[in-house]
């Protein structure tokens, strides 16, 4: 065998793999996408191919190895494609957050130094062009959907087919060209830069190599059993590294089916289409689902909601136990059985989730009924709990030590320790990011000398052997009185809440603890149609005192719940007020994967903060607003603030 | 309006307008002792914008009623691609190109988004009864074709989301725009448009603008809108033509329109500081 085809064999790259699959199994389905409607799929020869021909026109265009391309855009096979294509190349794909506005872009289309941009649309280039001045490594870009670019006439500026012709033409005379490129790639080169969404400061480029992935993907792949069988549904943002991963590292590797939807909006619709055998969803699309679900059961007839309301009291009792392959009795088996035709199998199929083998879900944590729900109907949903530096995977969770408190047990590879004093969990595996791309300081703050990742998250080893995690390390404070104070800890108590959507705690160096409460437009706005209570819009409704009612309600018990834990039992929330807006990564408050950014909400509403810790029943606020197309307004209202019962220590019940 | 593109980055402006598409000599239209509309004469140019604006009872819509054939005036002429009438039969105007939107929304609300605008392909559908009803051979073919070309609207609108929900549940604004799809479903030359955003908020509105104006640029359709909101109208037409009682009191560009002083006394009024 030649260098190259030893190279090649040694199937350490992703595009390596690729052609790989195109070679073994050119009719295989790789992707699909629903066009106009139906479902096309590309096989795994026409993937190859694209990408040939892009990284060819690419290569007519100078392209050099080591060049990075942006790529920006909703999940579309091209978009995909063409980070195959790069890769191809030597090159490095950087992936974007569709939804950034061109600020925020700007940066990191700066700090990245990218030559080029693949784009999917005009929204995409629009912002691009509104930049373009401020990035001077970036020469030029291609966009994939011609709707509306028939007058652009900017330098620069190619559709897809365009770069794709040249490419054969560029192929037809340098016909070894391509394969001797893949062939050059090797398992330490950086295969994609990420960007950490940024909870604090600035977003920082974590390069993952080939070998990053790739060996990953592999030990992933192997512990959860993907096989080129498995059908994923891509929806979740190209540069999160979860979908890095699931749509496009364990895809190639594994040869697994990865279906793209439609738009943005059709993915419940798609998603009941497909019937994924995997799918991945951060909490809160799992709360909404239920949300949906047990909203409209309020509306069925009444013999309907007691068939639904019965069997689901059978599940809670059975499934989980059935899940697990735990002893069940005949009657109890018969008994799910039985719901599983009358309720549980439909209600799967219509959220599509009939195929399901693994749900993954992390990011945050989950609430403990929510979990059981779906487990219990035999949707088998997993906690995982990972970071963009691990290339995702830290910690997983077994199919049969599923519980809702912990993260799970260490991913294949990797170890785990805790910090001594912080309790901070560090990690090291085969899956450790190269660095942060020009940040020296930063990679070293974050990785030791040999290889050890500071997660900054504070943790512990429970007496199951499962990891729990318990808030960002340096979020853990103290109250006046001694009491920990652990703010996520305690506002994923309150958003377990279907009422509640989001919830900032403040109680560090304080006396007690204070809350900000957003309500949940659906669940709440349901409720008060039910009540016949009128509301205009969500201001309006958030400021109702029978919403703060029952907010106060959810808080109190809560606060019993604390009350049960000698340890926490100073933690309870005195009072809180409820926002007249919902927090928005368009404003700042969020990131763009829905984590709050604690600074910005500290710094923005100092004012509601001072107020929650004084007698102040009532405060008036103006706060400017960003909407969706970027322009800003002002939104006024008068904020309630309410104090909530707290309880002495008690003994917990049973 | 969009802070984007910048006019030095597109083309737009070369737009070819062409001759007239629609002639309308002297019309007047009464009910009874009802004057709508009095001796309104106005020209609509070949892949043109044109705003119709007035206060309410200015005979607008009576207006566009009268190009589409549901009311006939009882003096005067529409002369639409070269040919005079004095009278348009609905029916006519659709074959001969011309499709509208209605105030109220006409959709039929029992049916699904997707079947509501395949019925605006429904002046060519060919085939005979009994294939169709078989759904075999021609009939089929037809089918697929007209779907296909139904689907391509679909994505043009982004409402992939709502294909299959009946029409009496969208929101308001959705099913403007499922209405504004069925009409560029029969592929018109001239799209009449009432009040297309009315009852919408600024992100709704901007929406419908960037499909009016990429329709416009795309397929190279006339347009012919009534509109309040003078934001719209100012930035999105060529041409505006204002009635007042019925009468016509300013025909011409946006800008001229927006200073005549008899436009400014009847309808915009002046600002206040």
């Amino acid at each position: 065998m030649t260098d190259g085809q030893d190279s090649m064999a040694r199937l350490d790259t992703l595009p390596k793999i690729l052609l790989d699959h195109a070679a073994k199994r050119p009719g295989g389905a790789a992707m699909r996408e629903k066009d106009l409607g139906i479902w096309l799929t590309w096989s795994w020869s026409k993937l190859a191919d694209q990408a040939r021909d892009l990284a060819c026109g690419l290569a007519s265009h100078g392209f050099q190895r080591g060049d990075k391309v942006a790529i920006i855009g909703d999940n579309r096979p091209e978009l995909y494609m063409a980070m195959s294509a790069i890769q191809a190349l030597g090159g490095v794909p950087v992936p974007f957050y569709q939804d950034s506005v061109a600020e925020e872009m700007q940066y990191v289309m700066e700090h990245s130094e990218v030559r080029f941009a693949i784009v999917e649309d005009q929204e995409q280039t629009d912002k691009v062009l509104s930049i373009r001045d401020r990035c001077p490594k970036l020469e030029g870009m291609i966009y994939k959907d011609p709707r509306g670019m028939r007058h652009y006439k900017q330098p620069g500026v190619f559709s897809l087919t365009e770069m794709q012709e040249r490419g054969r033409t560029f192929h037809a005379d340098n016909k070894d060209f391509f394969t001797d490129e893949v062939a050059k790639g090797k398992g330490s080169e950086t295969a994609v830069m990420l960007y950490t969404s940024g909870t604090t400061g600035r977003p920082k480029g974590v390069m993952l190599s080939h070998d990053n992935i790739v060996i990953t993907a592999r030990n992933a792949n192997a512990r959860e059993r993907f096989t080129d069988k498995d059908e994923v549904i891509a929806y979740l943002p190209m540069a999160w590294v979860g979908d890095h991963l699931i749509s496009f590292g364990q895809a190639i590797v594994g040869g697994y089916t990865v279906n793209c939807p439609e738009s943005s909006e059709t993915v419940m619709i798609d998603l009941r289409e497909l019937g994924p055998t995997s799918f991945f969803a951060p909490p809160r699309v799992f709360e909404g689902i239920i949300t949906q679900v047990m909203v409209r059961m309020e509306d069925a007839s009444w013999l309907k909601r007691k068939i639904f309301h019965y069997f689901l009291g059978v599940a809670k009792n059975v499934g989980v136990r059935l899940l697990e392959g735990k002893p069940v009795t005949m009657i109890e088996r018969l008994q799910y059985g039985m719901g599983k035709f009358l309720v549980y199998g439909p209600l799967c199929d219509s959220l599509g989730f009939s195929n399901i083998r693994i749900a993954y879900t992390g990011g945050e944590a989950i609430g403990p009924e929510i979990f059981e729900f779906f487990r219990s109907i035999g949707v088998n949903l997993k906690i995982l709990f990972g970071q963009t530096e691990a290339s995702v995977y830290v910690t997983l969770q077994p199919d049969d030590e599923v519980w809702s408190d912990t993260v799970g047990v260490a991913a294949p590879e990797t170890e785990i320790r805790f910090d001594e004093e912080t309790g901070e969990l560090l990690y090291r595996s085969p899956g450790v990011f190269v660095g942060y791309y020009k940040n020296e300081e930063a990679t070293r703050e974050t990785k030791t000398e040999d290889g050890w990742v500071h997660t900054g998250d504070a943790g512990f080893v429970d007496d199951r052997g499962h990891i729990r995690i318990i808030d960002r390390a340096k979020d853990v404070g103290k109250l006046n009185d001694g009491t920990m104070f652990a703010p996520k800890f305690l506002e994923n108590k309150l958003k377990f809440y279907p009422d509640i959507r989001e919830a900032v705690c403040f109680g560090d160096g304080k006396d007690f603890t204070t809350a900000f409460i957003n309500i949940d437009l659906e669940s709440v706005g349901n409720w008060a149609e039910r009540n016949n209570i009128n509301y205009g819009s969500y201001v309006d409704l958030a400021n109702r005192d029978e919403v703060y009612d029952i907010v106060k309600g959810h808080i109190e018990a809560t606060n019993r719940s604390l009350a049960e834990d000698p340890n926490l039992v100073g933690a309870q929330v005195k009072r809180f007020m409820i926002l007249h807006k919902l927090l928005d990564a368009d404003d700042g408050e969020l990131t763009r994967t829905g984590k709050v950014r604690r600074s910005t909400v500290f710094e923005r509403y100092d004012n509601l903060i001072a107020a929650l810790y004084s007698e102040q029943e009532l405060i008036s606020v103006e706060a400017k607003v960003t909407f969706e197309n970027g322009k800003e307004g002002v939104i006024k209202a008068d904020l309630k603030i309410r104090d909530a019962e707290t309880y002495a220590a008690m003994q917990k019940a049973g | 309006m969009t802070d984007t593109a910048t006019a030095e980055t597109t083309t737009l402006d070369t737009r070819r307008i062409g001759d007239t598409l629609l002639k309308i000599d002297d019309i007047s239209l009464s009910f009874g002792g009802v004057k709508a509309i009095t001796g309104v004469s106005l020209e609509i140019r070949e892949h043109e914008i044109c705003a119709i604006i007035g206060p309410n009872g200015a005979g607008k819509t009576s207006m566009l009623n009268v190009v589409n054939g549901f009311y006939h005036p009882q003096q005067g002429t529409i002369t639409f691609k070269g040919e005079v009438r004095s009278q348009m039969k609905p029916h006519l105007a659709a074959a001969g190109g011309i499709a509208r939107t209605f105030q109220n929304v006409a959709l039929f609300r029992g049916m699904s988004t997707l079947d509501n605008i395949m019925t605006g392909r429904n002046l060519r559908m060919k085939s005979n009864f009994l294939l169709q009803a078989l759904h075999i051979g021609p009939a089929r073919k037809e089918e697929l074709e007209h779907r296909h070309f139904v689907e391509g609207i679909i994505d043009f609108l982004e409402i992939e989301a709502i294909r299959k929900v009946p029409v009496g549940r969208l929101p308001y604004g959705l099913q403007k725009r499922v209405e504004l799809g069925r009409a560029l479903a029969a592929e018109p030359d001239l799209l009449l448009l009432d009040e297309p955003m009315a009852g919408m908020n600024v992100e709704e509105k901007e929406d419908m603008c960037r499909f009016i104006l990429d329709v416009n640029d795309e397929f190279g359709t006339t347009i012919a809108l009534i509109e309040h909101d003078m934001g719209v109208v100012m930035d999105i037409s060529d041409h505006v033509v204002v009635l007042d009682h019925g009468e016509k009191i300013a025909d011409g560009t946006p800008d001229v329109v927006r200073a005549d002083q008899n436009v400014i006394d009847a309808y915009l009024g002046v600002a206040h500081d």
